[in-house]
């Protein structure tokens, strides 16, 4: 449905109460930005020298760029861990075997259900009781992201071969296919190309969720903005506006791709 | 187990501040997501805009910045107290993180849901004489949130778990409490770790079935 029926067209007078409507709201939006404005200005965050710093070529080689090249490193092992992960999971969890099913499907919820702090948490402060070595806060950080997202792509897999009609799998079996082969060469690159656009939405969430490990000191891009430039120059605001934009560049560029690719791929 | 046992009423206690958190923040991101669907729908552009703009942001910043920025520009800088006490204090902080955060994939869900309802609903509503308010309270939202029963549901089963982020504004929740456990008793980690998946599995598990069992008795016939 289109938004545009939810109201009739204005007329004349419809036209002019709206126009003075909208220089209301305007007003009262632009008032609410200025009172904003103001309380940070009264902190000093909007002077020049809190901002000059991402100027300097020496503040992106120290803080930002060191900070997502962590940030993209853990998420790009994430990705690449949980889509193994996912793979894996989903095949086990259509298996036809009971004793593979269920323990999949117990792992795949498991995991879907634990919040994905409490796992970066127990592989980063319960590895020395467990293996008695100390694991980094990169491995970490990728442990959790792999089993959290890993399973949610599972379940996205999952829908996406569940989905596709029963004809492709039964004329797979009919030409004499394997239980392997009609998964392999038949039900999963179809079912991929049709769930692409949902797993890279997974991917943007992975990317998000890898601030998290500021939390347990990963060096990436919200630890070396907060922590890092906001400490030594004072501009927590900037800072955080700063970071801000370049995760919502990076990931709304992720969703245009999607979209792109959903449009592709649909037609 | 013994470390589970012995800390019980802690553990209990944290629970019941990752449960506060999620309900004041659900009632919240729920209000707030509906507000910012009528603006994305309304007759204005302005609103039309400003409420795009602000969920594009919100969706696409990570929450633990989202909650630093509460803690630190809304609560250090902007000034706001919400209440003497600390504690209450980044308690309402952190719920208007997770609020702010949320709200914005609320509002997606329910904009998809409006693309559910028929075209001649509103046509329908709009003929009756209702306007544009009246259209959408009464004809278009109570069958647009029908529809969106299940997804909403998992926007709140993610807020739940998200809940464990409120630690970066200092609230002691559940997952503040699992790590001082772990690191006084660190020969019981394992059954640490499970103890506390279960109470969130506890909690999200119910919650699913609930959604799952009201998005089939409300949907919508057509």
């Amino acid at each position: 449905m289109s938004y545009a029926n939810l109201y009739e067209v204005p007329g004349p007078r419809g036209i002019r109460r709206n126009r003075v409507l909208t220089g209301v709201i305007a007003l009262g939006l632009l008032a609410v930005a200025y009172v904003v404005y103001v309380r940070f200005d009264e902190k000093g965050q909007w002077a020049a020298d809190k901002w000059t710093p991402f100027l300097r070529a020496d503040v992106w080689t120290t803080f930002i760029l060191p900070g997502l090249a962590g940030t993209l490193g853990a998420a790009l092992a994430g990705v690449v861990l949980a889509g193994i992960f996912g793979l894996v999971f989903a095949t086990a969890r259509m298996s036809e075997h009971r004793w593979i099913r269920v323990p999949a499907a117990t792992v795949v919820e498991f995991f879907r259900a634990v919040p994905l702090l409490l796992l970066i948490f127990f592989a980063f402060f319960g590895s020395y009781a467990l293996t008695g070595t100390n694991i980094s806060a990169f491995t970490a950080v990728v442990f959790g992201l792999t089993f959290y997202n890993g399973s949610v792509i599972a379940e996205i897999i999952r829908a996406g071969v569940q989905s596709l009609p029963r004809g492709q799998s039964e004329a797979a079996y009919a030409v004499g296919m394997r239980k392997n082969q009609v998964m392999r060469l038949v039900l999963l690159p179809q079912s991929l190309k049709a769930m692409m656009p949902a797993v890279i939405s997974q991917f943007v969430v992975l990317l998000k969720d890898s601030a998290l490990g500021l939390i347990v000191g990963y060096d990436e891009l919200v630890d070396r903005g907060l922590n890092g430039i906001a400490a030594n120059f004072s501009n927590v605001i900037p800072a955080a506006i700063v970071i801000a934009a370049i995760f919502i560049a990076i990931n709304v560029s992720l969703d245009k791709f999607a979209h792109w690719l959903h449009g592709r791929t649909s037609t | 187990m013994e470390a589970l046992l012995l800390e019980g009423d802690t553990i209990l206690v944290a629970f019941w501040m990752t449960v506060r958190l999620a309900v004041v923040s659900a009632v919240g991101s729920l209000l707030l997501g509906t507000a910012l669907t009528a603006m994305r729908v309304s007759p204005f552009p302005v609103l039309r805009s400003a409420a795009g703009t602000y969920v594009s942001v919100a969706r696409n910043t990570p929450l633990t910045l989202v909650l630093l920025f509460t803690g630190l520009g809304v609560g250090a800088n902007l000034g706001v107290e919400l209440s003497d006490d600390l504690a209450t204090n980044n308690f309402w902080l952190a719920v208007i993180g997770l609020t702010a955060y949320t709200s914005a994939f609320v509002c997606e869900a329910l904009r998809s849901g409006i693309n559910t309802v028929p075209v001649g609903q509103a046509e329908a509503a709009r003929s009756l004489g209702l306007g544009f308010l009246g259209t959408l309270r009464l004809i278009i939202l109570p069958q647009a949130f029908r529809a969106v029963i299940a997804p909403l549901g998992s926007i709140l089963i993610a807020l739940t778990k998200n809940t464990t982020i409120a630690l970066v504004v200092g609230v002691a929740e559940a997952s503040v409490r699992m790590r001082e456990l772990i690191e006084t008793h660190g020969d019981q980690v394992i059954q640490i770790f499970f103890g506390f998946a279960l109470g969130f599995v506890l909690l999200c598990l119910p919650m699913g079935l609930a959604f799952g069992r009201l998005s089939r008795r409300l949907v919508v016939a057509r």
